[in-house]
């Protein structure tokens, strides 16, 4: 399959927006919903050719004769010229992790069309209204996702950034009648476009001193490593500014991190995602769980070899990364809210590949490329190949659960397992493949990443592994609550069931993916530099993990197999904690007091104020004092000949007084 | 007469024999009063876009000159005042802008009420002055055509406006009056400086190239040159006008006014103030530009707490035409274009939000966000426009107003100093600001439960509403999917300004 197809990938998705946006109000919701499958299957079926093609393929100078994969421009026009030569482009470059991306964002998307058939046909029984704007808004978000992976540079990156802000804003807010869901929107908006502010500020940097925007040189195929060496030669000559003690490189780089931090969540920019889950629980499954909150790590990614050489750039992100996997990890322990718990743990899962990529830099700053070096790179885009599986499975999940009790807290759910066998399964395997038990997807990613740890240093690794125990933990003390303890009454009359096909089919593809999904070769296929990369188990990492997640989740069963009442006793025990952390430790209190009660309270309202009562209170008062001074002089027009003649004669007296004076001195 | 072979000077005849045919119309003869006016708005739209075609062939065939299509006749031989026309990249586009706001101001007061007629009437004449203003190139020509776009604006307020409107009408007149006031003096400076030789002239090439204007006197006349267009630019502290004015405005006039007269500050900074006396600019400009840059946070601000509808696109209006300024003054080619083009996007999209809100208005009576609600219900294609106005606004990619403001921003950075850099970078900050204020205006206007249950018996846009907004939308949508079309166009006129500000700097 030629690899050009990779323009219609791209091109389908915004016809359907399109096509679904403008003529779908005159459809069925059926034949829209259809129409939309179909539309986005064929997409997938092209992704993964062209995948495919990719990877396997023997095309021109896809490998060279040393083994190096390139990178292959497919289309690069331009779209914006700043200046004769620092032209913004809008383009389709395929390598490794673009191609990695492609497949997962059609598979979950795909699933997610699927799904949303039956999901979306009823809002509470009855009819959703919105079903049309529902597929297109999809298509849109599908688009500006893909969009985004194959940039050609930076500044096409920024644009679908900001592109898939808003098409996470618009399906956010789906249900804007809800306050809830208006409020939330408004939230993931403002705090991903701060950090996007922040993204703007480090191209304008990056941009300034490099005099470009391009991953790739422009002559088509170019291997990794040219841009690498590229990169090194802009930082060499960059290098020599600084600015407050750091390159100015360190701080560009620093300032594109914190735009990805805002699309990843990563903490303290991760107060929107928790609240993203108002939307439609298909859209938490696409957007919120495996493709839009990747982005920021796709962007790190993206720039390793940047990165690579600014070794304080990578400390910043490793420790950010190391903090956000705990705390996140802390707070979905005892979030009650399904969905909410599931956010937490995406946010701690997005903060393992983050950190995954940080640890891979040389420690002396100096980049030296031994044997396995990259590691981390490789885990990263591994994790976040098999995390988007398995969390879109379990948001799937919770989506059929929540479509049959009509509820999101899970104390409205326990003992389901009876009534929800698939579901119940699908969700075992999820939690399964996410705690890190082999052979399941999440083992083989999690182990690479927990190697790369200790190999930066034993304390990051021990730090990594404790938060990878808490994970299996909380995942299933979700799984044991919602499908065991204590049987809901409720559920004998409303008997909650499998869902229709449309929804059951998706979750069980994913479990299947989940299964299989760990023994994608993705050493030799995806790398930062292009080359194969040979590793193998390391059954001191891979053994011990394993042992802490079964750990895990034995504790899990102790607590909330059955009904008892150790939960209720640890609560009590450590109510401060607890407490803090399920108000998560106050952050959204925080950022609410600061927007609410600084920015709003003390400068804008100030300043309107100034502006009406000082500015333009400036500009009456001189109308004002004109106004006046008028009405002063006009009584000097009385019409009274006296007072003229007096006026008169005065004056002459005293023209004639001081020529008098005058001639005299 | 040779000028009738120059296309240009049809952007001032059309609008005239308009107002011909208005005048000959019937009181109460809307169909009629209707068709004149169309046909007026839509033989411009024609002019305009031929008049790009002629300027992309000409500079295509290699032509480049700094203006094209020049002609000129004599109007008063003593003081060597012409009827100078001629068009560079940055007047095209323009001219093409002002062409599809007067097109959608028509549709937008289709069912103006009362006198029609009269309001065509002063609608046009305010057209013929905006027209004019940027196909001269004579400093008393261009001036002329300024006030004659300034003045029909107080009876277009006073008569058919809302609110306020007599002390509307009044403030907003008398501060651009009383910038105008200023401007004439400048331009009597320059004209007095306009060479060595005695040979005194009005043409603006002339004067620059003669370059005769004595840096003392730049001193003087820049800063009042740069303050008279600066608040029709609504440049801080000189933007008070600005909100007032636009509330009480009815639709089409705000349309125009925001949409096109605005620009007119803009392109008379760089074109009079700082091409004529780049010596002050560069000594000077460091102090616009902290104003302007004051302009585009302090308006953001400020709109975040407004309530009325109008106010908050006045407030909007402060920042992004504070931006237009601000890029301007950075005295660079990437910058400069990101001003024409912040220009092009903020003359629609303000223009757009104007229509909408206007429309809004007529049905509900009110502006208030706190008493509207669930717009997107009752009213879904104005709820749509509104999100579209608003995302091109806060800058959404694909949008007129993103390309707009990053050509802007990367434009400035590429100052290497501390000052430049700090300024661009609190500018920039706006960005964030304008999400907060539009999706606040979004979730309340729109979003939400229905407020007021009068507004469920409300209807959506009727036709004549739906093109005229759906005008505006696919050109906010072209410049944003395909910008370096008129980048392209616009990116060239800059290079005689910086040429003449680079000696300086």
């Amino acid at each position: 399959m030629p690899l050009n197809l990779s323009i219609a990938v791209v091109a389908i998705p915004l016809f359907m927006f399109f096509f679904l946006g403008l003529a779908g109000v005159k459809m069925s919701r059926k034949l829209t919903g259809v129409l939309g499958v179909l539309g986005m299957l064929v997409t997938t079926v092209l992704a993964y050719g062209v995948a495919f093609t990719y990877f396997f393929g023997t095309g021109d100078g896809q490998v060279t004769a040393e083994g190096v994969r390139q990178a292959v421009i497919v289309w690069n026009p331009d779209w914006l010229a700043f200046t004769p030569t620092l032209v913004a482009r809008m383009g389709i470059a395929l390598d490794p992790i673009a191609a990695m991306m492609l497949v997962v964002i059609t598979t979950i998307s795909l699933m997610v069309h699927l799904y949303s058939l039956g999901y979306m046909s009823d809002h509470h029984g009855n009819p959703e209204k919105g079903f049309q704007r529902f597929y297109a808004d999809l298509a849109l978000f599908t688009f500006s996702m893909l969009g985004l992976v194959v940039a050609t540079n930076l500044f096409q990156i920024f644009i679908f950034f900001e592109m898939v802000g808003v098409s996470s804003y618009l399906l956010i807010g789906f249900y804007f009648h809800s306050p809830a869901a208006i409020h939330a929107s408004k939230k993931a908006f403002i705090v991903t476009r701060l950090a996007d502010l922040f993204f703007l500020l480090g191209i304008m940097i990056l941009s300034y001193y490099t005099g470009t925007f391009d991953f790739f040189n422009q002559n088509g195929m170019v291997g990794m490593t040219d841009s690498m060496d590229a990169a090194k030669a802009a930082i060499g000559s960059a290098g020599a500014q600084t600015f407050m003690g750091c390159s100015v490189m360190a701080w560009a780089l620093t300032f594109i991190f914190i735009g990805g931090a805002g699309k990843s969540a990563m903490y303290p920019l991760h107060i929107w995602l928790p609240d993203a889950m108002e939307g439609p629980t298909p859209v938490s499954a696409l957007i919120h769980a495996a493709t839009m909150v990747v982005a920021g790590v796709f962007l790190v990614a993206r720039l390793f070899p940047l990165y690579v050489i600014e070794q304080g750039a990578m400390d910043i992100i490793c420790v950010v990364g190391a903090f956000t996997a705990f705390y996140a990890a802390a707070i979905a322990c005892v979030q009650s809210d399904i969905k909410r718990a599931l956010a937490f743990s995406t946010i701690s899962q997005i903060a393992f590949m983050m950190t995954s990529l940080a640890v891979s830099s040389a420690d002396n700053g100096l980049i030296e490329i031994h044997e396995g070096y990259g590691l981390g790179y490789m885990a990263s885009m591994f994790h976040l190949f098999t995390h988007a599986m398995f969390k879109a499975l379990l948001f799937l999940c919770a989506g059929a659960i929540i479509h049959a009790v009509h509820s999101n807290e899970n104390k409205d759910m326990h003992g389901l397992h009876k009534y929800m066998p698939i579901t119940s399964f699908a969700f075992l395997i999820g939690c399964l493949a996410i705690a890190g038990i082999p052979p399941f997807a999440g083992f083989w990613s999690k182990d690479e990443i927990l190697v790369a740890c200790y190999e930066k240093g034993l304390g990051w690794g021990l730090w990594m592994s404790a938060v990878a125990g808490m994970t299996a933990f909380y995942m299933f003390r979700i799984y044991f609550l919602i499908f065991h303890w204590k049987e809901h009454k409720v559920h004998t009359e409303h008997k909650p069931a499998d869902q229709v096909w449309t929804m059951t089919l998706p979750l069980i593809i994913l479990s299947v993916v989940s299964i299989v999904a760990g023994f994608v070769p993705m050493h030799d296929l995806v790398t930062w530099d292009g080359k194969e990369l040979h590793t193998q188990l390391n059954w001191v990492v891979a053994g011990s993990s394993v042992a802490i997640a079964c750990v895990g989740i034995g504790l899990a069963y102790v607590m909330y197999f059955k009904e008892n009442p150790l939960p209720s006793k640890m609560k009590n025990s450590m109510n401060g904690l607890w407490t803090a952390a399920y108000h998560r430790f106050y952050m959204d209190e925080l950022y609410q007091f600061i927007t609410h009660k600084v920015i709003f309270k003390a400068i804008c309202v100030p300043i309107a104020w100034f502006d009406r009562k000082f500015i333009d209170g400036f500009m009456n008062m001189l109308a004002d004092v004109t106004n006046r001074a008028a009405y002063g002089v006009r009584r000097m027009q009385s019409g009274s000949i006296q007072s003229y003649v007096y006026v008169y004669i005065m004056g002459a007296l005293l023209i004639a007084v001081v020529s008098i004076v005058c001639v005299l001195m | 007469m040779q000028i009738f072979d120059n296309i240009l000077i049809y952007f001032v005849i059309v609008p005239l024999l308009t107002l011909l045919g208005l005048a000959l119309c019937n009181n109460k003869g809307i169909k009629a009063i209707r068709a004149v006016a169309v046909t007026g708005a839509s033989v411009l739209v024609a002019l305009a876009s031929y008049l790009v075609y002629l300027f992309l062939q000409a500079r295509g065939a290699g032509d480049t000159s700094e203006m094209l299509l020049q002609s000129s006749i004599s109007w008063y031989a003593p003081l060597n005042i012409n009827l100078a026309l001629g068009v560079d990249g940055v007047s095209v586009v323009m001219i093409l802008l002002s062409a599809f706001i007067v097109f959608a101001g028509v549709f937008a007061s289709w069912k103006i009420n009362p006198l029609p007629k009269q309001f065509f009437l002063w609608f046009f004449l305010l057209s013929i002055g905006v027209f004019g203003f940027f196909i001269s190139i004579d400093l008393f020509t261009m001036f002329m055509f300024y006030e004659v776009a300034l003045i029909p604006m107080y009876l277009l307020i006073g008569v058919w406006g809302s609110g306020n409107k007599n002390y509307s009408a009044m403030k907003l007149t008398l501060m651009l009056m009383g910038g105008s006031a200023f401007l004439m003096l400048a331009l009597i400076g320059i004209y007095f400086h306009s060479s060595t030789d005695g040979h005194l002239t009005m043409n603006l090439l002339e004067i620059a190239k003669n370059n005769a204007v004595p840096h003392d006197w730049q001193l003087y006349l820049f800063p009042m040159a740069f303050v008279g267009f600066g608040v029709l630019g609504a440049m801080f502290p000189f933007h008070t006008w600005s909100p007032d004015g636009h509330a009480s405005a009815p639709t089409a006039v705000s349309m125009l006014h925001a949409g096109v007269l605005m620009k007119l500050g803009g392109y008379g900074c760089f074109r009079i103030a700082i091409y004529l006396m780049p010596y002050a600019a560069s000594e000077l400009g460091w102090i616009f530009l902290t104003l302007t840059g004051i302009s585009i946070v302090y308006g953001a601000f400020s709109a975040c707490v407004q309530t009325d509808l109008k106010y908050i696109n006045a407030y909007s209006s402060v920042s992004h035409c504070g931006m237009v300024l601000f890029a301007i003054l950075m005295f660079n080619q990437t910058a400069m274009t990101g001003a024409v083009m912040q220009m092009l996007s903020h003359g629609l999209m303000t223009a757009l939000f104007f229509a909408l809100i206007g429309m809004i208005y007529g049905r509900t009576h009110t502006r208030d966000i706190r008493e509207m609600g669930g717009m997107m219900h009752i009213m879904p294609y104005l709820g749509v426009g509104y999100v579209i106005a608003g995302l091109a606004s806060l800058g959404l990619p694909g949008l007129s107003g993103f390309a707009a403001e990053m050509t802007i921003f990367i434009g400035s950075f590429q100052h290497g100093d501390m000052f430049h850099r700090v300024l661009t970078i609190a500018g920039a900050s706006s960005i964030v600001i304008t999400a907060v204020y539009i999706l606040r205006v979004v979730g309340k206007l729109l979003f939400g439960a229905v407020q007021n249950e009068h507004h469920r018996e409300l209807t959506d846009a009727s036709w004549e509403e739906r093109l005229s907004t759906a005008v505006l939308m696919v050109c906010v949508a072209a410049i944003g999917c395909f910008p370096n079309f008129f980048i392209n166009i616009i990116y060239d006129s800059f290079a005689p300004v910086v040429d003449a500000l680079k000696v300086f700097m």
